[in-house]
């Protein structure tokens, strides 16, 4: 295309007014190489243009991770109140137990003490027979 | 709709809102991210995809407020976006490329465009979508589509032509 024609459309592009169409023919004569000197910008701006339509999204694009990811967290919640129920279940139990335990230790400590305190008296008790044995031999 | 219908219909312009995604976004590995939401809520709501005449405007519409929203949100919460992993990526864009540094510097003057005349420029200039879907997508009117289209390409213009006289590089 001439140089002539080129002008008149970068004009017409710098003021937004090309169509698509004139937009193709400017992009392959500032990409083709063979640029007038005074145009040099524009082969920078449409070398840029053409380049960063060749990036590509290269990975591939997941639709369900997210939803699974979802679910697991349904069942994950579903699983931990089931895991809360059972140990408070089995700490209720263990409470018991421990409380019972506590019980059957202060009754047998309180029993303990009795048979110690018992024991004391019966030994006084058998001192004072000893006693009065001697006390009846000697009246006799 | 199936999945394989459904990707039937959104896979050709996945590139697209890519693109669109990490000109907004800046980072690669934002735009990937925003990419793969951006498909999965397209996923979601394909039961109305049926009903949308052109799903790619409409999915690029998603894509540009999506990454507003990102943006905000990164506003938000302090983050400032950097421009660190472009070189290192493209590397097949750079081997094409005669003039490296200049078109490199086109990337940072588009970078630092307002972002709705970011938007429309990657959208007219790179993927050369028709005037009528780009007032669709943005939302505007097509004067000002072309109001802000022709500012853009002149700023970058006139900001090469700068650079080149100074020989800044």
């Amino acid at each position: 295309m001439e140089l002539a024609n080129i002008e008149i459309l970068v004009e017409k592009y710098e003021k937004a007014e090309t169509s698509l169409q004139e937009e193709t023919t400017l992009r392959n004569y500032f990409t083709g190489g063979n640029v007038a000197p005074h145009l040099q910008e524009y082969e920078f701006m449409f070398n840029y243009f053409a380049a960063n339509k060749d990036e590509t999204y290269t990975k591939t694009i997941q639709l369900e991770p997210k939803k699974s990811k979802k679910r697991n967290l349904k069942w994950l919640s579903v699983a931990a109140s089931v895991v809360l129920l059972f140990s408070v279940f089995i700490g209720k139990q263990e409470y018991n137990k421990y409380q019972a335990q506590k019980q059957f230790d202060q009754i047998s400590k309180g029993l303990r003490l009795l048979s110690s305190n018992l024991q004391k008296g019966e030994k006084a008790v058998a001192t004072l027979h000893t006693y009065e044995n001697t006390v009846k031999k000697i009246l006799k | 709709m199936n999945q394989s219908d459904f990707l039937k219909v959104v896979l050709p312009f996945k590139d697209k809102v890519f693109r669109l995604a990490k000109r907004l976004l800046v980072s690669t590995e934002e735009a990937e991210d925003a990419t793969q939401e951006l498909f999965f809520k397209l996923w979601k709501s394909k039961e109305k995809i049926a009903d949308y005449k052109n799903v790619e405007a409409f999915a690029m519409t998603m894509t540009k407020n999506y990454c507003y929203d990102r943006l905000k949100s990164k506003q938000a919460s302090n983050l400032t976006l950097v421009h660190s992993n472009y070189k290192e990526k493209d590397t097949s864009l750079d081997k094409k490329i005669e003039h490296r540094d200049s078109v490199n510097q086109v990337h940072q003057l588009i970078e630092d465009l307002p972002e709705q005349q970011k938007i429309i420029i990657q959208l007219r200039d790179v993927e050369q979508y028709d005037f009528d879907e780009i007032c669709k997508m943005v939302d505007m009117k097509p004067t000002a589509v072309r109001v802000a289209l022709s500012r853009a390409r002149k700023t970058i213009r006139e900001a090469l032509i700068k650079q080149h006289n100074y020989g800044v590089s």
